[in-house]
């Protein structure tokens, strides 16, 4: 189990454990700078971060699902209807906060039921979350009737234009959403049963734990966050689109086991899913400044993966 | 577990137990086919049973393949992005070449390659099925959308077109492809050595492994043929179409996979039949049918194949569970 205190914070550091994710952002940076003039500057550093905002808030309780052994794919579908319905609050309604709290009961309401078929039903989480994938879309598809819901609303606007103290808004969102993680995940008795699901969920029921509310908790915690995303993505078109976000939770599942978190035996740490957040992030700006299509773009974090997975397959073994 | 390998008695066995199965579930059919007749005045008519016909066809040689993925306890996700790139690429050789057989010939290549790459990744390198092909999934999407660039290819030989459009008696033509590869299927997985090694690989992985079962090999075998069928499925599509666009299979792995599970092959593996998921693709296309034929406009589609996978998978895992109980 010496894995598990090696995902300590403050061992990861050392040089044995860089992690394949250094080397492969490593190699993405030097490689956009050698291609790209446009790369290395300021405001393109900063449009990168702006980018991985959504991302990140996604992959972080991606990574702790995926610790659990399960994976949630419907996060893209169950953030672009909180989105939807965002945008249709706003419009009919006006307030923002009443929006917001729309959209995080969505992602609430799809979290407690994906939680719930896994922990309680046993059921798959793969093909769980594919049908409620494809019920969010529908539902997203049957709110907006397959148009978008155009806002305008200048409160909107101010949460991703706007800023606190030098620190672009959605930035400092990203940082205390990774502070929370960071906390919940290696300070709380909560975290310590997600490392545990992983590894040996029969130990956790054995000694009386209730697993299953920690095994549904996580995936709430991964609908609340599309909801959270969901208020930055439509601030960020002004606008709610029935497929805005359709296939993002494959950036947020690539960033995760690029990163180095493994769908087995419950390894996983947070801070090398925010490395892949910024590898995914750079590989996508780098390519676009190489003018190549997104959809070839798609193609290359689909291969990261497959890559990644292969290492990680690899040291399985040893 | 009744996976006999050659006592013909259990054999006959467990064959009667599948047609037990199946007649559950073509009863059910039968049961949904009367709620439309009375809910639906166009329900009934020889254009849309044939019409349904057609579409459960087309589901159907799609679910084939996969079919076989999960009775090794796999999963297929890339069948639908499969279509897409094997469709696209049928389409514009044909285009380049003017030949259909060189293009059907190259859209079943395609997706067999990616089902050869499928395998690998699961048999070779032991990713778990799921995520490999997942991966795949976009990759391929990925390919299929740089490759088109949003172009749109249309216009085949009528002869090709006559693949997904024509009619043979009264029949349209992909009815008979559909009972041939029922056939085929049936006769693969149920008669043959390879057929019973999948069951056996499903049903118990390691003990097909202590008997000498050659799991990767039969790994790599099981994703090819879904790649291939996908392949062929997209050929049916394009023909029905007469136009390949980029997301041209995006809606399709979602009512696979719901064809698969609501024929009674489980997830879990080992258990299921070829010919219950041809009464799955008909039990799923007759409810899409009827709601458009109730006005249901075609955005419930999702909605409703999400909750039928949903309880689906819920039926399956009661059903195990009832069986460990039993044991």
């Amino acid at each position: 189990m010496n894995e598990i205190a090696m995902d300590e914070p403050s061992r990861s550091f050392s040089l044995a454990r860089v992690p394949g994710v250094a080397w492969i952002l490593g190699v993405l940076l030097i490689g956009f700078t050698a291609f790209s003039r446009d790369f290395l500057t300021g405001p393109n550093l900063h449009n990168i971060g702006l980018q991985s905002v959504i991302l990140l808030i996604l992959a972080l309780p991606q990574t702790m699902i995926i610790m659990t052994e399960g994976v949630d794919i419907a996060m893209g579908a169950v953030l672009t209807l909180a989105s939807v319905m965002l945008a249709w609050v706003l419009v009919h309604n006006g307030s923002l906060p009443l929006a917001l709290a729309a959209a995080l009961a969505t992602g609430l309401m799809f979290g407690l039921a994906n939680g719930m078929l896994v922990a309680l039903l046993k059921m798959p989480p793969f093909v769980v979350t594919l049908g409620t994938m494809g019920v969010a879309q529908g539902l997203a598809l049957i709110v907006t009737d397959g148009q978008s819901i155009v806002v305008n609303s200048d409160a909107l606007q101010a949460v991703y234009g706007g800023s606190l103290a030098g620190m672009p808004l959605p930035l400092l969102i990203a940082v205390a959403v990774y502070a929370f993680s960071h906390v919940l995940l290696y300070h709380t008795r909560f975290g310590t049963y997600v490392f545990a699901l992983g590894g040996n969920a029969e130990a956790l029921k054995l000694a009386g734990i209730r697993a299953n509310a920690y095994l549904i908790g996580v995936y709430v915690l991964g609908g609340l966050m599309a909801g959270l995303a969901a208020l930055i993505l439509t601030a960020r078109m002004s606008s709610g689109h029935p497929t805005s976000a359709i296939g993002m939770e494959f950036d947020a599942i690539a960033a995760v086991v690029v990163g180095g978190t493994s769908f087995e035996h419950g390894k996983g740490w947070l801070f090398g899913t925010l490395l892949g957040v910024v590898a995914v992030g750079v590989l996508r700006n780098g390519l676009n400044l190489l003018a190549i299509p997104s959809s070839a773009q798609v193609a290359c974090i689909g291969l990261l993966v497959i890559v990644a997975l292969f290492i990680d397959g690899l040291k399985g073994k040893q | 577990m009744s996976f006999a390998l050659s006592k013909p008695g259990r054999f006959i066995g467990a064959l009667t137990a599948d047609l037990k199965t199946i007649a559950y579930r073509l009863a059910a059919a039968m049961v949904i086919c009367v709620i439309l007749t009375f809910a639906s005045d166009a329900f009934l008519t020889t254009n849309n049973l044939l019409n349904v016909l057609r579409q459960a066809s087309l589901l159907f040689l799609l679910a084939s393949g996969l079919t076989l993925v999960i009775l090794t306890a796999g999963l297929d996700l890339s069948v639908g992005a499969n279509i897409g790139l094997s469709a696209c690429i049928a389409a514009s050789v044909m285009k380049l070449s003017g030949s259909a057989l060189l293009g059907a010939a190259s859209g079943v290549g395609v997706g067999m390659c990616i089902g050869v790459a499928n395998g690998l990744l699961v048999a070779l390198m032991r990713m778990p099925p799921f995520i490999a092909t997942y991966g795949m999934l976009w990759v391929v999407h990925g390919i299929t959308f740089w490759y088109m660039a949003g172009t749109t290819i249309y216009g085949f030989p009528s002869a090709f077109r006559a693949l997904g459009s024509g009619y043979f008696l009264g029949v349209p033509i992909p009815v008979y492809l559909m009972f041939v590869f029922l056939t085929l299927g049936a006769f693969f997985a149920q008669r043959t050595t390879y057929g019973q090694e999948i069951y056996a690989i499903g049903a118990n992985r390691e003990s097909a492994r202590l008997s000498g079962v050659p799991i990767a090999r039969r790994l790599i075998l099981v994703y090819t043929v879904s790649g291939a069928m996908a392949g062929l499925a997209s050929l049916v599509f394009l023909a029905r179409m007469n136009s390949a666009e980029g997301d041209i299979g995006e809606a399709f792995t979602l009512p696979a996979i719901a064809a698969v599970l609501i024929g009674g092959t489980s997830l879990f593996g080992g258990v299921g039949t070829v010919s219950g998921t041809l009464v799955g693709a008909l039990i799923l296309t007759l409810v899409l049918n009827g709601m458009n034929l109730l006005t249901l406009d075609a955005s419930w589609q999702p909605l409703v194949t999400g909750v039928i996978v949903i309880l689906a998978v819920f039926l399956d895992t009661l059903t195990r569970k009832r069986a460990e109980a039993r044991k």
